[in-house]
């Protein structure tokens, strides 16, 4: 197992590596030049010339290459072409309310889905069971920028039960310090206590939440379902109901135990597109987190804004890829 | 003459049946025919999209300040946008606009990785190594990260857009036809053909990929919807299509600043892609179910 999990370590370090050389290459085919970005467009040659000295564009490929690595082993992402700040640490201010935003969609999408394909797996062709089917199905065909922004126009234009853009009201912001400890704020605040704010910042993630939730709640419905009935025509389960154990011991202990193991190919699955989807969402709810920056790293052709949340969001994919690599060996049925 | 007509007649005769069993299995699931009849009007609507559209000439930049932002009605069936465009005619310039360039990208992806993953299950060693390292090294990050990344460097279009999903898509097929390429190079009529001195490339191309194809094309069904999201994700990020080409995602996305005035803008729009894709997936689910020995049932 020693060996696997070695082998795995070493695995995610070669696509690490493969992530940095795509992205260094992207980097250097450019049509415009960066130097000039930087300076803005009423700079003279003399100006340009001097910002490509201070990017180290004017050194060899492989020179920039090494530099470029170094850099990132350190934790240094280059500068925003727009800001003119360090990309990491305008990526770090940004990370919590993302991370926020993924979690609570994760964890919605999972908790709905994982019931649904439950009960209906259980009332296999049952009406419920087509619903959900359709449901699962239409759930993964959702563009999930359009129903974001049709929950914006019902629950906050037509009804005006929800509030929109930021993480937070205006009022609630100027009237008490947000806690800052893990920058997670419904975290945050439940830690120090403040319902106050505990319930604002509540209402405010609620619908950017659903429409990242849509694609896990049909897919790991799907995913239950269909696991699910596989099992419950083995024979253990037949021996169990034969013993005329009650059904719904079967279903929750026998059965749902065996089930979840797809559940972690469905988080990993998850994880890959809200981590992306993510960037749809806030870019419409005025989310402050790493989607808008690359929303608007896009629109002004910030690439090292741009490569910086590629490279961040890769290295939190390729990471959590690998525990969940690693807790699945931990499955005594799964024999290396 | 004759004769050559009989035998022709007897290859394509168990062909046939094939087929009409499988369009039988097809269509004998309710969901499955409903989804395949709206995939036929789709592809009609996308044919004849001039003909059917009753403003052809509000495809580009056609301005008619008089009738902005009109709420559906029977002259505008589902209203018009920020320049007065018919909405509806749009729409289904839209559905040829995502079919065609969701085609291209699914065929180019597919012929791509089908010839390198071939290629890597039938020849094996370095270059298997080298050319599963390389899908490995794709399909370790979130399937449209490094699509945003490659569309943003080379510059917003529509046409880069799809370059970047083909480039980032290639190796799920080539993983496919890899696995299918390594069971196959064991048969005995692949032995054969070895042995009667076959060049590799013949083998590969006359042998490999022919008995390969199934389940690809299968994956390919499903991808299709997949790819529609995407460029319609895209557009919507405003690293697809540019204005003022009527593609769905980029119509919502222009949408953002009127639709709490006018729903029907951005409504309309996302309900075509939620259908195509919907109807997409369906189909596939069915043709998968079809083809799975496990689920088929006769």
């Amino acid at each position: 197992m020693a060996k696997y999990i070695i082998r795995r370590i070493l695995v995610s370090a070669f696509v690490l590596f493969g992530l940095i050389v795509i992205t260094f290459t992207l980097t250097r085919i450019i049509p415009t030049d960066p130097a000039a970005k930087w300076v803005g467009p009423r700079a003279t040659a003399e100006q340009i010339a001097a910002a490509r000295i201070k990017l180290g564009l004017d050194e060899p490929v492989f020179v920039q290459f090494g530099k470029y690595i170094t850099d990132i082993l350190h934790g240094d992402l280059g500068y925003s072409l727009v800001s003119h700040k360090p990309v990491t640490e305008e990526l770090l201010q940004y990370l919590p309310a993302t991370l926020e935003l993924i979690i609570v969609g994760t964890f919605l999408g999972v908790i709905i889905g994982i019931p649904l394909g439950l009960y209906s797996a259980k009332n296999k062709n049952s009406w419920f069971d087509h619903i959900c089917r359709f449901f699962s199905v239409g759930a993964v065909s959702l563009p999930s920028f359009w129903i974001a922004l049709m929950l914006q126009l019902i629950f906050y234009g037509w009804l005006g039960w929800l509030p929109v853009g930021s993480r937070v009201s205006l009022q609630v912001g100027l009237m008490y310090d947000l806690p800052d400890i893990t920058g997670l704020l419904l975290l945050d605040s439940l830690i120090t206590g403040n319902m106050v704010i505990f319930k604002d910042a509540l209402r405010h993630i609620i619908l950017p939440a659903i429409p990242l939730a849509m694609f896990p709640i049909g897919y790991s419905a799907r995913m239950t379902r269909s696991a699910l009935l596989e099992i419950l025509n083995e024979d253990y389960i037949i021996a169990a109901r034969s013993y005329g154990l009650k059904e719904r011991l079967i279903l929750w202990v026998y059965a749902f135990k065996n089930s979840l193991g797809p559940t972690v190919t469905v988080l990993t699955m998850t994880v890959a597109t809200l981590l992306v989807g993510t960037f749809l969402i806030e870019v419409i709810f005025s989310w402050p987190g790493m989607g808008r920056y690359i929303g608007n790293a896009i629109l002004s052709f910030d690439f090292p804004a741009i490569m910086g949340v590629t490279l961040l969001t890769g290295l939190s994919y390729t990471v959590f890829n690998l525990i969940a690599d690693i807790l699945m060996v931990l499955d005594p049925r799964i024999r290396l | 003459m004759t004769e050559s007509i009989q035998l022709i007649k007897q290859i394509i005769k168990p062909k046939l049946k094939e087929l009409r069993l499988s369009i039988y299995l097809l269509t004998r699931n309710t969901l499955t025919r409903i989804s395949l009849i709206i995939l036929l009007v789709l592809i009609l609507i996308a044919v004849f999209a001039p003909q059917i559209a009753p403003y052809p000439t509000h495809l580009l930049l056609e301005n008619n300040p008089t009738d902005k932002l009109m709420p559906p009605s029977s002259q505008y069936f589902f209203g018009t946008d920020e320049l007065g465009r018919d909405i509806f005619s749009r729409i289904l310039y839209g559905a040829r606009l995502s079919l065609e360039a969701s085609v291209y990208v699914v065929g180019f992806a597919l012929v791509i990785g089908t010839i390198l993953g071939a290629i890597a299950g039938t020849i094996g060693k370095l270059v298997d190594e080298i050319i599963m390292r390389i899908t490995d090294l794709f399909m370790s990050f979130p399937p449209l990260l490094l699509t945003i990344a490659i569309t943003a460097v080379l510059g917003p279009s529509l046409k880069n857009a799809q370059f970047a999903i083909i480039l980032t898509w290639w190796p799920w097929y080539a993983r496919l036809a890899r696995g299918q390429a390594i069971s196959l190079r064991e048969r005995q009529f692949i032995k054969a053909a070895e042995a009667i001195g076959t060049p590799t490339y013949k083998i590969i191309l006359s042998h490999i990929i022919p008995n390969c194809i199934s389940p690809i094309i299968v994956q390919a069904s499903m991808d299709m919807g997949t790819v529609i999201l995407a460029l319609a994700g895209l557009g919507f990020l405003g690293l697809g299509a540019q204005p003022p080409i009527p593609e769905w995602g980029l119509m919502i996305s222009t949408s953002r600043n009127y639709f709490m005035n006018a729903w029907w803008y951005s409504a309309f729009p996302g309900l075509a892609i939620l259908i195509t894709v919907m109807t997409l997936n369906l189909l596939g689910d069915g043709l998968r179910e079809i083809l799975d020995p496990k689920t088929r049932k006769l």
